[in-house]
């Protein structure tokens, strides 16, 4: 049965029903729904919940936790994901699964509490210091989120890293019916035999740590986890390609962004103008592959690329296209969000 | 007749990689032989530093993570709310501590986090080459204060035993020397007291061991034990500042 839940509800939701049973957390707009609906459903399934001090706090409480062995999450926004990051490249050093929610709101600074996507190169590019990348998922619709999110947590086990949801402000605040998905047993899932469970002695013992003195010992483990990255862009690279067999303009976007330029789409197209869309499901692994293809068709005259930020993912765009049609950008920042005639009328402009 | 100097089980055999003289090492076996004591083999997770103790997680025989810098009562308080049945100690130096980490400090003992926290007070950051710590003394020389801390200058040494002893959240908050044998074994019995307040769920407990770091301080290992006993001690007074079961009594 469908429910109509606010974005950052069901989040919170969908998070419990994947197992997860720590969360620690700091009050920031516009995700303050997240903690807040843990803060008590955490308690109903016998989880931990904390309001930490800070952001810093928080992303080293899950440090500790999902060390621990436990399904753990942290939530934010953009001010608080930068006070994350050094606790976020420590993770990824350590190899440790967990999940963090950004709910995106505008910057640079405090910024503004309104929609944005200019979090994008922070996200995937690595906003802490050293070599390391997420799994990045950029939900469209609150239902999207809510699998995403619920699938995050077997992901982050898979390939032991964190999982970001890139949720783009709009999603963490908007209703829509959503169908919840069935809560995992946590007591079935596997046993993560690197975790320190207290149990750990002499040879036994398990070890967290990102601390590699040996330059060949890091160069190695600097290896290995670009071999799980390179895993992972294999088996999770999402796209959703719509109406692009026959499209000789291609509109790319992610997020809710995404729906807006998909109503462009259907505005064009009654305009007698072949139009289609490739949104990102996941940046990173970034899904080049769809837009070498789709811009090689021979079909594909030109791309436009469509953020709220002004311009990021439009250099993995263009990277992907590697020069085959030209691709031109149209963003909207400081929280201001397009429409879809905004998008139509900067498509017009060029004929 | 003689007996003889057994190791705890609870630290494993890698050998320290500590400098001559330098306290921490007493620091890691009285820890270790209370967490023998205790029963904490296989039922234990510490939380090693940044700083001179970074590798204490290839030393206690326990799991172990190691934690970013200043963040362990954090990555501690994570542990434990994931594991509460287990023992669960940080082991931190003052700049990890009492400097960038000051914030994790005092809000997992207001939240009085049911852990035990080793806290090796040695006037200095060891690690970095002998820069200036937050407690380092009025007067002391450090390689970014040569002339010694001046406070209109460097500003003031903090005693966070006392600051805190002021929250309702800690059980147990005391500071101890290791400068002879008397304080060894009294420091010992402090350590003993902060990890049975965790034992019996009383809430964060806090050692604030005095620490020498011969090495950093320029002197030899006698004279850093002297200098410990007789001017750290005039700033950082030895003490227990906060016993709640003392106050249940
Ligand atoms: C974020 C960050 N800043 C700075 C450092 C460098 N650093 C390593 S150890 C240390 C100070 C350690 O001093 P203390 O905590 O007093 O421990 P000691 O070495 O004296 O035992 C610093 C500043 C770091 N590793 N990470
Ligand atoms: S530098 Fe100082 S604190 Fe570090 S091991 Fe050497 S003597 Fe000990």
């Amino acid at each position: 049965m469908k429910k109509l839940m606010k974005g950052n509800e069901a989040i919170a939701e969908a998070a419990i029903r994947g197992g997860c049973r720590f969360f620690a957390g700091y009050p920031i707009t516009p995700q303050n729904e997240i903690p807040e609906y843990l803060s008590w459903r955490l308690n109903e399934v016998g989880g931990a919940f904390v309001q930490a001090e800070s952001e810093v706090a928080a992303i080293n409480m899950v440090y500790g936790a999902a060390g621990a062995g436990a399904r753990a999450m942290t939530s934010s926004s953009s001010p608080g994901i930068s006070l994350k990051q050094e606790g976020i490249s420590y993770i990824c050093g350590a190899e440790l699964p967990c999940v963090i929610v950004n709910i995106v709101r505008a910057g640079p600074g405090l910024g503004g509490i309104q929609p944005a996507q200019s979090d994008y190169f922070q996200t995937v590019k690595g906003g802490g210091h050293g070599d390391y990348h997420m799994l990045v998922l950029a939900p469209a619709t609150v239902q999207e989120a809510v699998d995403l999110v619920y699938s995050a947590f077997d992901k982050a086990d898979k390939y032991r890293l964190p999982v970001m949801i890139l949720g783009d402000g709009m999603i963490g605040q908007m209703m829509e019916a959503v169908e919840l998905p069935e809560m995992v047993d946590v007591n079935a899932l596997a046993k993560k035999e690197w975790a320190t469970d207290g149990t750990g002695v002499g040879e036994n013992r398990r070890i967290v740590n990102s601390l590699y003195i040996q330059p060949d010992v890091l160069e190695e483990i600097n290896h290995k986890l670009f071999a799980v990255y390179a895993e992972m862009k294999k088996n999770e690279t999402a796209v959703e390609e719509y109406m692009c067999e026959d499209a000789e303009i291609v509109l790319t976007g992610y997020g809710t962004v995404a729906r807006i330029a998909k109503s462009a789409v259907h505005m064009l197209r009654a305009k007698g103008i072949k139009a289609g869309l490739i949104r990102p499901i996941t940046l990173y692994p970034f899904p080049d592959e769809a837009y070498a293809r789709i811009a090689g068709n021979g079909i594909c005259r030109e791309m436009l690329c469509v953020e709220l930020s002004m311009g990021q993912m439009i250099e993995d765009v263009k990277l992907s296209v590697n020069g085959k049609v030209p691709v031109e950008f149209y963003g909207r920042v400081g929280g201001n969000v397009m429409t879809a005639e905004d998008i139509v009328k900067k498509v017009m402009e060029g004929r | 007749m003689a007996k003889g100097f057994k190791k705890t089980k609870m630290l494993t055999d890698t050998p320290f990689h500590y400098c001559p003289g330098c306290t921490h090492g007493i620091a890691h076996r009285l820890t270790a032989e209370v967490l023998e004591e205790i029963g904490a083999e296989g039922n234990c997770v510490g939380v090693a530093p940044v700083g001179c103790a970074v590798f204490a997680y290839n030393y206690f025989n326990c799991d172990m993570q190691e934690a970013a810098h200043g963040r362990a009562p954090a990555v501690a308080t994570g542990i434990k709310r994931v594991h509460p049945d287990k023992i669960v100690f940080s082991y931190q130096g003052d700049g990890d501590l009492a400097s960038i980490g000051m914030a994790e400090t005092v809000h997992a003992a207001a939240r009085g986090e049911n852990i035990t926290v080793i806290f090796i007070n040695n006037s200095i950051y060891g690690m970095t080459g002998g820069q200036m710590a937050p407690t380092t003394l009025e007067g002391q020389k450090a390689t970014t204060c040569q002339a010694g801390r001046i406070p209109e200058l460097n500003g003031n040494p903090v005693n966070v035993a006392e600051m805190l002893a002021q929250l309702k959240g800690p059980s147990y908050i005391a500071r101890v020397g290791l400068f002879d044998l008397k304080h060894v074994m009294e420091a010992k019995r402090a350590i003993r007291k902060a990890f049975d307040m965790q034992i019996n769920k009383k809430g964060f407990a806090m050692v604030e061991i005095l620490s020498t770091c011969p090495t950093n301080w320029g002197l030899n290992p006698i004279d850093a034990l002297e200098w410990s006993k007789n001017e750290a001690t005039k700033t950082f007074p030895l003490g227990v500042f906060k016993d709640i079961t003392k106050e249940e009594e």
